[in-house]
């Protein structure tokens, strides 16, 4: 705070502008070729990555958040629910990887959301580039949280004891596929951000829409313990079978179908929420 | 002067009346480009006619003040033609570039800087111009020079590693118009720039304007100042609920509401009465009220043109000294520009978000042409 007064009054101190440095300055017309779709994105991406610099504290839900979760539900319910914690965890961990980080993706909308509220993307839309590109990177941006909260997961599970049998190519391809859902699930949050007033109604909504697909779906318990009508809604949720396929991937079990199934969920996510995205980014408020 | 005719002719409702002879001269006298040709304007968000019907003609090189009220529809209308807005109705082009059709034109010759912080406030002063360098295709080392260069001619040097959210008011506004001119824009759009600065801060942002100018850029401003227009704009459009309601440069607008006021303060209180009976007879204006005991305050008659206002004063003044009532000091105002939305919309620029509240008791608008068209 000191400092801040210090370099104000520093500041004061000069008070007027060169106007000799300001037509310099000015001087300075000629306009770069514009830079390609993907040049423009990785610099929003860049732009991620100094948000997390300069404030560590948005890490604190992909790192903490995961830890919390996967202790409380491997010694809470790995007694009651799957013989023993060590047992249960080897069932849970892939679950409660998919839970986590598809919780973390509604943070995406939100962050939209303060962008849009602070006039930053007022800015960025008046500029001459591939309209989508704040989007996308914000989005490669996000990837890197998420794959930080799968790190962080998957770690923590090793130190508690999970051994699976896939080894650390399951583990890997495992964690590939949760990243791809999440990124394809983004777009319904960044749709939200654009279409919601405050950010308190897109964590509202995004919250009522997750809990209930991250709860009633197979991160928990086996399906087959459920009511046929749960187990309906459950069976076709797809992060029951986000869940089935990194399970099968990282326990090396047979998991083709729910692999091609998250795959088809991608596409369909992507290709419905994107362009509705791009458009409501186009024509907004 | 011809525009000077065209002053106070048109009013909301009947934009057909708009293009002015004086504009049109103006115009065909300069055979270059439109910096902005707007024609009937319309953005409707639900029931509300945000804009409505606006027509703007920016000449190129000049600064073009766009004053209002909050809620006059001047953010919208600057929205609509920095291509952030779909129109709902009219059209516009900016240098010859439809804002629809060519959208990408447009992006490449126009800056906003908007009325909140369009840069980001969790990054650097140096890590948003070296953002934006990039997105407008500049190699990695040649951002880096030019944040380095346009830090340094805003004075933000000292700040450039500082996070943007602890700047002060005036060095925030410094790092937005620097962000807006990365490139240098050949039109820039300012949206209430000075809108809660100090003083000094605000004059640092006038200088900057008017070394934008310098530059060559066309510079359209908006704000709810009076006197900022006044001081800043080479033509001021006054827009009030999403029409433009006067055109022209700011000495025709204040020409339009009559010559302005003679203030004369008398050394004896008691003489004022009789200061007021001739000031009055003399100027055929009519005195108002003034709480300053030993002065008078006279209002100019809209029949006194601008450029005749000072020797009409004085040879009041000298039938004053003749009635023998000795004056301590005089000033002659000219009007200002809240008279002039006054006189133009009946309610002073202040309660323009409150249009039920009707024209203001005082209305300085009862000598003025305009009065009936306002009305």
């Amino acid at each position: 705070m000191t400092e801040l007064l210090k370099s104000e009054s520093r500041t004061a101190s000069t008070g007027t502008i060169d106007q000799g440095n300001l037509l310099a300055a000015l001087a300075g017309r000629e306009r770069p070729p514009r830079p390609s779709a993907l040049s423009t994105s990785l610099t929003f991406g860049w732009r991620a990555m100094l948000k997390i610099k300069h404030v560590p504290e948005q890490l604190f839900d992909v790192t903490m958040f995961p830890i919390m979760f996967t202790l409380i539900f491997t010694y809470l319910f790995g007694g009651a629910l799957g013989g023993s914690p060590s047992e249960y965890l080897q069932f849970l961990l892939p679950g409660i990887l998919v839970q986590t980080v598809v919780m973390i993706t509604m943070y995406t909308g939100i962050t939209l959301n303060v962008d849009i509220e602070k006039g930053i993307f007022d800015r960025v839309r008046s500029l001459p580039i591939w309209r989508p590109s704040a989007l996308v990177g914000a989005l490669i941006g996000d990837a890197i949280r998420y794959t930080i909260a799968c790190a962080v997961v998957v770690a923590l599970g090793l130190i508690l004891g999970f051994r699976p049998d896939g080894g650390a190519v399951g583990v890997v391809t495992g964690v590939l596929l949760v990243l791809l859902f999440c990124f394809s699930l983004s777009w319904v949050w960044t749709f939200l951000g654009l279409l919601l007033r405050s950010q308190q109604s897109v964590m509202g909504v995004s919250m009522m829409v997750l809990f209930p697909l991250t709860f009633a779906s197979s991160v928990f318990v086996s399906p087959s313990t459920m009511p046929g009508w749960l187990q309906a809604f459950v069976n076709i949720n797809p992060i029951t079978h986000l869940v089935n396929a990194a399970r099968g991937l990282m326990q090396d079990e047979p998991a083709g179908s729910d692999v091609l199934k998250v795959l088809i969920a991608c596409a369909v996510l992507v290709l419905v929420f994107a362009p509705l995205t791009m458009h409501r980014y186009n024509a907004s408020k | 002067m011809p525009a000077l005719l065209s002053i106070g002719t048109f009013r909301r409702g009947r934009s057909s009346r708009y293009p002015t002879k004086g504009c049109d001269v103006l115009l065909s006298e300069s055979a270059e480009v439109l910096a902005i040709d707007a024609r009937g304007l319309v953005k409707v968000f639900g029931n509300n006619r945000a804009v409505d019907g606006v027509d703007l003609r920016v000449p190129a090189g000049m600064v073009y003040g766009v004053l209002g009220p909050n809620g006059a529809g001047k953010t919208t209308t600057i929205r609509l033609l920095a291509t952030l807005l779909t129109l709902d109705g009219g059209s516009a082009s900016v240098f010859g570039h439809d804002v629809t059709t060519e959208a990408d034109a447009v992006r490449g010759r126009v800056s906003l800087t908007g009325q909140f912080a369009s840069v980001d406030e969790d990054l650097s002063g140096t890590e948003n111009l070296v953002l934006l360098a990039r997105l407008l295709g500049f190699s990695r080392s040649a951002a880096a020079a030019r944040a380095a260069e346009l830090l340094a001619a805003f004075d933000l040097t000292e700040a450039a590693g500082r996070q943007v959210k602890t700047f002060s008011g005036g060095m925030r506004r410094r790092i937005d118009i620097a962000a807006s001119i990365v490139v240098t824009p050949d039109l820039i759009f300012l949206d209430e720039p000075t809108t809660g600065l100090d003083p000094r801060s605000r004059n640092q942002v006038w200088d900057i304007i008017r070394a934008l100018v310098g530059a060559g850029t066309t510079v359209l401003l908006t704000t709810q100042y009076l006197d900022e227009a006044d001081k800043l704009a080479d033509r001021i459009a006054v827009i009030d609920r999403g029409t433009v309601i006067a055109e022209g440069t700011p000495s025709e607008l204040k020409a339009s509401v009559g010559a302005g006021t003679l203030r004369v303060r008398v050394q004896d209180p008691r003489r004022r009465a009789r200061a007021g009976e001739v000031l009055a007879g003399a100027l055929g204006g009519r005195v108002e009220p003034d709480p300053d005991p030993s002065a008078v305050l006279v209002r100019l008659p809209a029949e006194i043109q601008a450029d005749q206002a000072a020797s009409r004063a004085t040879a009041a003044l000298a039938d004053l000294a003749a009635a023998g009532v000795p004056i301590a000091d005089f000033a002659l105002g000219q009007p200002s520009l809240d008279e002039v939305f006054m006189a133009l919309t009946g309610h002073p620029a202040e309660d323009g978000s409150d249009p039920e509240k009707g024209p203001a008791k005082k209305s300085p608008a009862k000598n003025s042409p305009e009065k009936e068209d306002a009305a």
